[in-house]
């Protein structure tokens, strides 16, 4: 029913990825940059995102208006996504018209105006965006934590840019990074859906053909190994909510490691998916923090957050308190139950029950074209296509002395963060 | 037309969708999607806040969130394994009408969803430990809403819409109605409340409607509720006469959140397409139509700024919302009301229309992708009694809503000079 993945490279270096899945008339074109906050620079944190706004503010083919009608009045819908190691576009629409999504992306890699005046209105729209980030306390727990997370690496820093950058980046500096930036080797197209793929590739050779590859000159950092020592940082604001992050080094997306951490994490707080568009999602009620914890009353969720990334990244385990629980002694719990990971064999059948959850939301997470297609680009970012494909099989590899080694690994109680937000003393 | 290559014969319709009613009144629907290996499941029983007491609100919310905390059969660890070790999962949550539940499973999977469904909503357990441990996870949750801009606003919003009525009210309750609920009210909510009478059930995904059918029996169809009562009919008030402002300050809060709008058609009224329709120009197509071009792409005030249309079988309502600087809260609430004003004065043009009918009638096979997408579908076409072929007429239901239909309609319900506007974030209190 469904074809394998097929990957085409053009001469001046662009790579595109199609697969053909015809039971929907529906077809999800994405295109993927080798570019996100990971390649900033300081004085200049959140370019790339809103570099990916001005995307939205036309060309001279395509005027801000012309663009979102060709999309959006055929049903389709679009969006972009700037996250550490890249940003991507995307577009769903009606299978008969993946020619605006082909034609609107070959044009927007090159010719995008980023006109003065929507370029300062657009300051305001994402100092707005940060804005509305503030307004939440693990935003702002989370800042705090990657900050002592990484010494120089750009991990450091949220997507979103500081503010004082968003305050005086320039438009010069923006087309500046765009033109760099944006090019055909630097990208990934991925296609999922109903097309022919013979079809596709001419238009899109067509396309991009003539558009020159550059020397993007891209601002790669030094990857940061083991944290240094243990740390803390304690926050104040309002509410009666105790947040409380533990963050590790996580290996990237490439180590085999990354997939033990992954287990490990299905056992410690619940099986999730880096699903992004659609799929769903398994409870973690038997999970052995929920069960230590939450069964316990010592905290009233827990959860846990693993990134696929390119370069070592955090893992986060994050719990929320009721009033009057003592951090320490959630802490001390989690401690416990890692150094039992640490000590103790986890038994197979515990394993296998991971393997099958995650097999779960694989197939919950292949429903959707949207989703099938993300993924294809989604695994290039950080590894290359064959990532996705080996997902299931890289997790089946998993062993209990793996897992043991693993924990020793990355999850010590002496290199990490501890992150707390706790309600202000004194009023509400 | 973006519609060629669509056969709206293939859209789910009377003679793919399976319906069966139990002799208890369960209505169960059914859809074969073989193209996935997964199920998807949905249903509804007709126990929301509305039943709630005054002094107790979020009654209704806190029975459904005990549902999964462990049944007569199994105890909260044993029913948790039952869905996890087979990577499925069951949750169950409540609205102003109805108790919901929901699950997803692989296919081979299907028959422990229904038998746990069962269990959970015709013997749940109340175990005293997991209630109090639920009434702590809901505390928290409701501190969390104390601090949260949008919900706040939002509450706000509801209650000034809809006075005296459960609309208006929180479906989670606050925190001192909470305190006063105990185990014998949940237990006395589910025998008053909880019955197969008007309940449906709707699973897409691969399985036959046969099998569904015959799931449905063995563990529902013996189920009968003779102490049931029925919901009591409650008067909608009356719209708002004028402009009224609300805000409440949150300390420490970058951005302001900002909700204001008035009633809508109900679900069910010959209003809502073109209401429906007309709102996709006024705030949501593309990038988030005319709202988003006044707010957004021409002035630069806020991240996001859109309008929305809910509906229910006896009422509606018409929101919009933005998220903006304290200094920029006065100046989106004039551009919003001077979007509403020019949408309410005059049609909207041709070209208009036909983008949001093409955008309306091409994403529907967007929105029908996913066994989830068509479950709710199926459910929304059964709830409203909207007609199995709903969706197969749909093209050519919104093909014929002209400009005139709209602004009629619209008219019927929107007024730049009576709004409820409601905000929270950085500013003194507007109470």
């Amino acid at each position: 029913m469904n074809q394998q993945v097929q990957t085409n490279t053009l001469n001046n270096g662009l790579t595109i990825l199609t697969k053909e899945i015809h039971h929907v008339p529906l077809v999800s074109h994405w295109i993927w940059y080798r570019i996100g906050s990971r390649n900033e620079v300081p004085g200049k944190t959140g370019i790339s995102h809103w570099v990916e706004h001005m995307q939205f503010k036309g060309t001279p083919k395509y005027p801000i208006n012309v663009l979102d009608q060709a999309i959006s009045r055929d049903g389709g819908f679009w969006n972009a996504l700037t996250s550490l190691d890249w940003t991507t576009y995307l577009e769903t629409l009606p299978a008969n018209k993946l020619d605006i999504a082909l034609d609107l992306e070959a044009d927007r890699m090159v010719n995008s105006n980023f006109d003065p005046q929507e370029t300062e209105l657009e300051r305001t729209v994402v100092i707005s965006e940060r804005e509305g980030n503030e307004n939440e306390p693990l935003f702002r727990l989370s800042e705090a934590v990657n900050a002592l997370g990484f010494k120089a690496h750009p991990y450091r820093n949220q997507v979103i840019g500081f503010r004082k950058d968003l305050e005086t980046i320039t438009r010069e500096q923006l087309y500046g990074h765009y033109k760099q930036h944006y090019s055909p080797n630097n990208a990934v197209i991925a296609l999922a859906g109903d097309f022919d793929t013979p079809t596709v590739l001419r238009r899109i050779e067509e396309l991009y053909g003539d558009i020159p590859a550059r020397d993007n000159n891209t601002f790669i950092p030094e990857p940061e190994g083991a944290l240094e020592g243990s740390h803390r940082v304690d926050m104040e604001g309002p509410g009666d909510t105790v947040y409380l992050q533990v963050s590790y080094r996580s290996p990237a997306a490439r180590d085999a490691d990354f997939f033990a951490l992954m287990v490990l994490d299905s056992l410690l707080t619940g099986p999730s998916s880096l699903d992004m568009f659609g799929g769903g999602s398994i409870s973690n009620k038997t999970s052995r923090l929920y069960q230590l914890l939450v069964e316990r009353d010592k905290v009233v969720s827990i959860s846990g957050g693993l990134q696929a990334t390119k370069d070592p990244y955090l893992y986060d385990i994050l719990a929320i308190l009721p009033p009057g629980q003592p951090e320490e002694e959630v802490l001390q719990v989690i401690d416990d139950e890692i150094k039992r990971l640490q000590d103790i064999e986890v038994p197979a059948e515990e394993i296998q029950r991971a393997i099958k959850q995650a097999k779960a939301l694989f197939a919950y997470g292949s429903e959707n074209i949207t989703n099938q297609a993300f993924w294809l680009g989604y695994s290039s970012m950080f590894a290359d296509p064959n990532w996705f494909n080996q997902y299931i099989p890289n997790l089946e590899k998993v062993d209990a002395g793996q897992l043991m080694q693993t924990a020793r690994k990355y999850l010590n109680r002496e290199q990490r963060i501890v992150g707390i937000y706790h309600p202000k003393e004194n009023g509400k | 037309m973006a519609t060629n290559n669509i056969n709206w014969n293939n859209l789910p319709g009377p003679e793919s969708i399976q319906r069966a009613t139990l002799a208890n009144g369960i209505t169960i629907l059914s859809y074969k999607n073989a193209n996935v290996s997964s199920v998807y499941m949905v249903g509804l029983l007709n126990s929301g806040s509305n039943l709630d007491p005054q002094d107790k609100l979020g009654l209704a919310h806190f029975t459904a969130s005990m549902l999964s905390r462990g049944t007569l059969n199994h105890g909260f660890k044993e029913f948790h394994e039952e869905l996890e070790n087979r990577g499925a999962s069951l949750s169950f949550s409540c609205g102003a009408n109805n108790t919901w539940f929901r699950g997803r499973s692989l296919a081979e999977d299907l028959e422990t969803l229904l038998l746990l469904s069962a269990e959970s909503l015709r013997q749940p357990a109340f175990r005293p430990e997991y209630f109090e441990r639920m009434r702590a996870q809901l505390l928290a949750g409701l501190a969390i809403r104390e601090q949260d801009t949008g919900e706040v606003a939002s509450l706000l919003f509801d209650q000034y819409l809809f006075p005296d009525h459960p609309y208006g009210l929180p479906t989670d309750g606050y925190p001192e109605t909470i305190q006063r609920i105990s185990v014998e009210d949940l237990q006395q909510f589910h025998r008053q409340y909880y019955s197969p009478k008007d309940m449906v059930l709707v699973v897409v995904g691969d399985v036959d409607s046969r099998q569904v059918k015959d799931l449905a029996q063995k563990y529902f169809s013996d189920w009968e509720n003779s102490s049931a009562q029925p919901q009591p009919a409650l008067i909608i008030p009356d719209p708002p006469q004028g402009l009224v402002r609300k805000h409440r300050y949150l300390e420490d809060k970058s951005q302001a959140d900002l909700i204001m709008g008035t009633r809508g058609p109900q679900r069910t009224s010959a209003d809502y397409l073109p209401v429906y329709l007309g709102n996709n120009i006024l705030g949501q197509f593309g990038l988030m139509g005319r709202i988003g071009e006044s707010v957004r792409t021409r002035s630069g005030l806020a991240y996001y700024a859109s309008s929305s249309v809910t509906s229910w079988t006896d009422s509606g309502s018409w929101e919009f919302s933005a998220g903006t600087s304290g200094e920029n809260l006065q100046k989106t609430i004039e551009l919003i009301r001077e979007e509403i004003r020019k949408y309410v004065s005059s049609a909207v043009s041709a070209e208009e229309l036909d983008d949001s009918q093409s955008n309306l009638v091409g994403r529907l096979p967007l929105s029908l992708e996913s066994n989830a997408g068509l479950a709710n579908a199926i459910l929304t076409m059964e709830r409203f009694d909207l007609g199995l072929d709903y969706y197969q007429r749909y093209a050519q239901t919104i093909r014929a809503i002209t400009p005139e239909n709209i602004l009629n309609a619209s008219r019927n319900y929107l007024d730049p000079d009576r709004l409820i506007i409601a905000s929270s974030g950085p500013g003194d209190d507007i109470l």
